[in-house]
């Protein structure tokens, strides 16, 4: 049977037949809406809450990461804030031992001068000169009522004058001699004020010192505290912190890298001569691969370096091994990295002599004029070779570095991927929350797509019932389409 | 464990593998001796030189006369796989353009051209050299004169094989009748590509190049 024949099989009319055929349909699908129904709300209910669990447990998981990364981040703040904390109060030690300790001998010396000084200041004072005892009886003599022209009394007073004379002289002569030996005494007490000025001065200094490492202290407890009681300017601070240590290590590590591919440069080519210059490894030139290998065992070797010297803290094997075996790590390590450093000087001396040598060669085949290229390569090119050898040799050492911002790298990494994937986890619940909605709206729509097909039905019915189509009630499975409570419920 | 022991056979045999895949070349160039075309050795020599220049150590360059009867070891006049170490590679090389220089003056000329004969001779050494790209460099006017009795009507083996043909002169008789000319070239091409080589003419030498880096 064709479609043609079912299509007309009420009647050869083909109105009539399709009229027949849309009234059996309706009421069909009239009879089916109750199931219908409940099909669409089960397979967009299912949708919605796979979605929303899926959503909920992202969401979940985002939490506790969110959580960890805050957990990391307090934990990485404290230890680095302890770590400060733990050099500060080494630096006040140092102060205190370096500087207070010598406070006692300092206060004995200041006592010393002090006493020397109040010696020298009583041995200094000013000490009249006595009047001499027999004054009184020249005075006495002075008053005899005689004749002025009496020559006997002329030649006693003339007498007594010149004594008075004399002495007054010698008396003279000795305060003198006594204010010329104070002056001496007070002279000498200059240094010593001096020295004691200078003394204090270093006190001050010291004590100063002392307080501002003290308030630096007062800081960095009050920036414990904050990331003790896990407070949100603490952590904002650390997260701020942490990033940009992130790309600022990131761009230090960048030039290291660049750092790096200058050292290969400059000794892959002369490893040919040491590994083979046309031998290959896995599809790169085991010249190429022996360099890179030097280059990352001198990387290697300064991050044993920095750890052993307890700069930085990747390896807590190291930072925990006794001190005199971290010593000879240090040794050890910088030993290693002399040695190296050295042959990477020979390598790019080798270096210039096979370029100089290539040129040469190249240009004796191509131009046939070798001795003369070769004694003009030689007289100019001592400047490049020393240079050459010269990066050969300190880039090893300032690779060493490398250990400091590949440290604040990875710790800070460990937050900025931590921020990362919250961000993803976020975003993928948002979508999944995003998902659910709009199988719920789905639904709705399809359930009032399919009242819309038996509008003709549900108004019948609507008019014998004497009520509001049932599509507007809600059905049994409390699924009602134009209900937009629902809707806020789902969007909330 | 079982991860390690893979990592570490994969390196030992990524070593082995590069033996088995070489990245090495392989130069091999014909000197047409024969007649007049002498006087065009000079040129070859700067061409030898800027060849020597361009290769690099682990390469393998020979250069061999075409004469009467040019499928043999004694009709190579030079040949060198260069050492691994770039210095003594640069030594070799120099030692090869003393030989090739002392070859150009003393050279005599032959009767006949035994083009195959040489090429024959050319696939031997580079298979027999092991190495990764295979050029056979032919510096000739491409006329074969085979003497009475010998036997080139050979089909030649030169898969993996690029036969470049450097500065073939035309001939007198080309001139009159250019015809021939592209008919010699021809009958060459057809004869390479039917041994699964590839064939290349090049008579500007700047272009020379390009064949030898590639």
């Amino acid at each position: 049977m064709s479609l043609q024949e079912i299509y007309l099989l009420w009647s050869e009319n083909a109105a009539i037949s399709a009229t027949i055929w849309l009234v059996l349909l309706m009421t069909l699908t009239y009879l089916a809406r109750e199931p219908m129904h409940s099909m669409i709300h089960a397979v967009t209910s299912l949708m919605k809450s796979a979605f929303t669990q899926a959503a909920s447990a992202l969401s979940d998981v985002e939490q506790r990461l969110a959580q960890r990364n805050t957990e990391v981040l307090i934990a990485e703040g404290r230890e680095a804030s302890e770590h400060e904390i733990e050099r500060e109060f080494e630096r006040i030690n140092n102060i205190v031992a370096k500087d207070l300790a010598e406070y006692p001998t300092l206060h004995r010396k200041v006592n010393d001068v002090i006493t020397k000084l109040d010696e020298d200041y009583k041995s200094s004072a000013d000490v009249p000169p006595e009047a001499p005892g027999w004054a009184k009886a020249v005075d006495a003599v002075a008053k005899i009522t005689t004749s002025k022209n009496d020559p006997m009394v002329g030649d006693i007073l003339e007498s007594i004058h010149g004594s008075m004379e004399k002495n007054h002289e010698k008396t003279l002569e000795s305060y003198r001699l006594v204010s010329k030996e104070r002056h001496m005494l007070l002279k000498n007490m200059r240094p010593a004020w001096h020295g004691m000025n200078k003394d204090l001065k270093q006190v001050d200094q010291d004590v100063n010192a002392l307080l501002e490492r003290a308030q630096v202290v007062d800081r960095q407890m009050e920036h414990y505290e904050e990331i003790i009681r896990e407070t949100d300017t603490a952590k904002k601070t650390l997260s701020s912190s942490s990033l940009t240590q992130f790309f600022v290590a990131g761009f230090v590590l960048a030039i290291a890298i660049g750092g790096a591919m200058i050292n290969f440069n400059l000794i892959a080519r002369p490893m040919q001569e040491m590994v083979g210059g046309s031998s290959n490894m896995m599809g790169f030139k085991v010249a190429n691969i022996a360099a890179l290998v030097i280059i990352l065992v001198e990387v290697a070797m300064g991050l044993f370096l920095m750890e052993s010297l307890r700069i930085t803290r990747l390896f807590p094997v190291i930072g925990a091994m006794k001190d005199s075996m971290r010593i000879k790590m240090v040794f050890i390590t910088f030993g290693i990295l002399f040695m190296l450093a050295s042959v990477e000087a020979g390598l790019a001396y080798m270096r210039e002599i096979l370029a100089q040598d290539d040129a040469a060669l190249r240009a004796s085949l191509l131009n046939g004029s070798d001795a003369m290229n070769a004694a003009s390569a030689v007289s100019d090119r001592w400047i490049t070779t020393a240079a050459q050898m010269g990066m050969g040799f300190i880039l090893p050492f300032a690779l060493v570095f490398v250990a400091i911002p590949l440290e604040s790298f990875i710790h800070s990494s460990r937050t900025v991927l931590g921020i990362a994937a919250v961000a993803s986890l976020r975003a993928a619940s948002f979508m999944f929350n995003l998902l659910a909605n709009s199988a719920h709206y789905a639904g709705l729509m399809l359930t009032s797509l399919y009242d819309l097909l038996i509008f003709i039905p549900l108004w019948i019915e609507s008019k014998i019932k004497g009520t509001a189509p049932k599509a507007r009630k809600k059905d049994k499975h409390g699924f009602n389409p134009l209900d937009t409570q629902s809707m806020k419920e789902v969007s909330s | 464990m079982k991860y390690i022991a893979l990592i570490l056979t994969t390196l030992l045999f990524g070593c082995d593998s590069g033996k088995e895949l070489p990245t090495t070349k392989g130069v091999y160039m014909l000197l047409d001796t024969s007649g007049t075309y002498t006087q065009e050795l000079v040129k070859a020599q700067h061409l030898i030189n800027f060849t020597l220049a361009k290769l690099n150590p682990g390469d393998t360059f020979a250069v061999a006369r075409v004469d009467t009867a040019s499928f043999s070891e004694k009709d190579i006049v030079a040949k060198v796989t260069f050492d691994d170490r770039p210095s003594i590679a640069n030594r070799q090389k120099r030692q090869f353009r003393e030989k090739i220089d002392a070859f150009v003056k003393g050279v005599k000329s032959s009767g006949y051209t035994d083009i195959t004969g040489g090429i024959l001779q050319a696939v031997e050494y580079l298979n027999e050299a092991g190495v990764g790209k295979k050029t056979v460099l032919i510096f000739s006017d491409l006329k074969e004169e085979l003497k009475e009795g010998y036997n080139r009507d050979i089909p030649l083996q030169l898969d993996g094989f690029n036969v470049v043909a450097l500065n073939v002169t035309k001939l007198r008789s080309d001139n009159i009748d250019p015809r021939e000319y592209m008919d010699r070239l021809q009958a060459w091409e057809e004869r390479v590509n039917a041994g699964e080589g590839t064939w290349r003419v090049v008579n500007d030498m700047e272009r020379l190049e390009s064949i030898i880096l590639d």
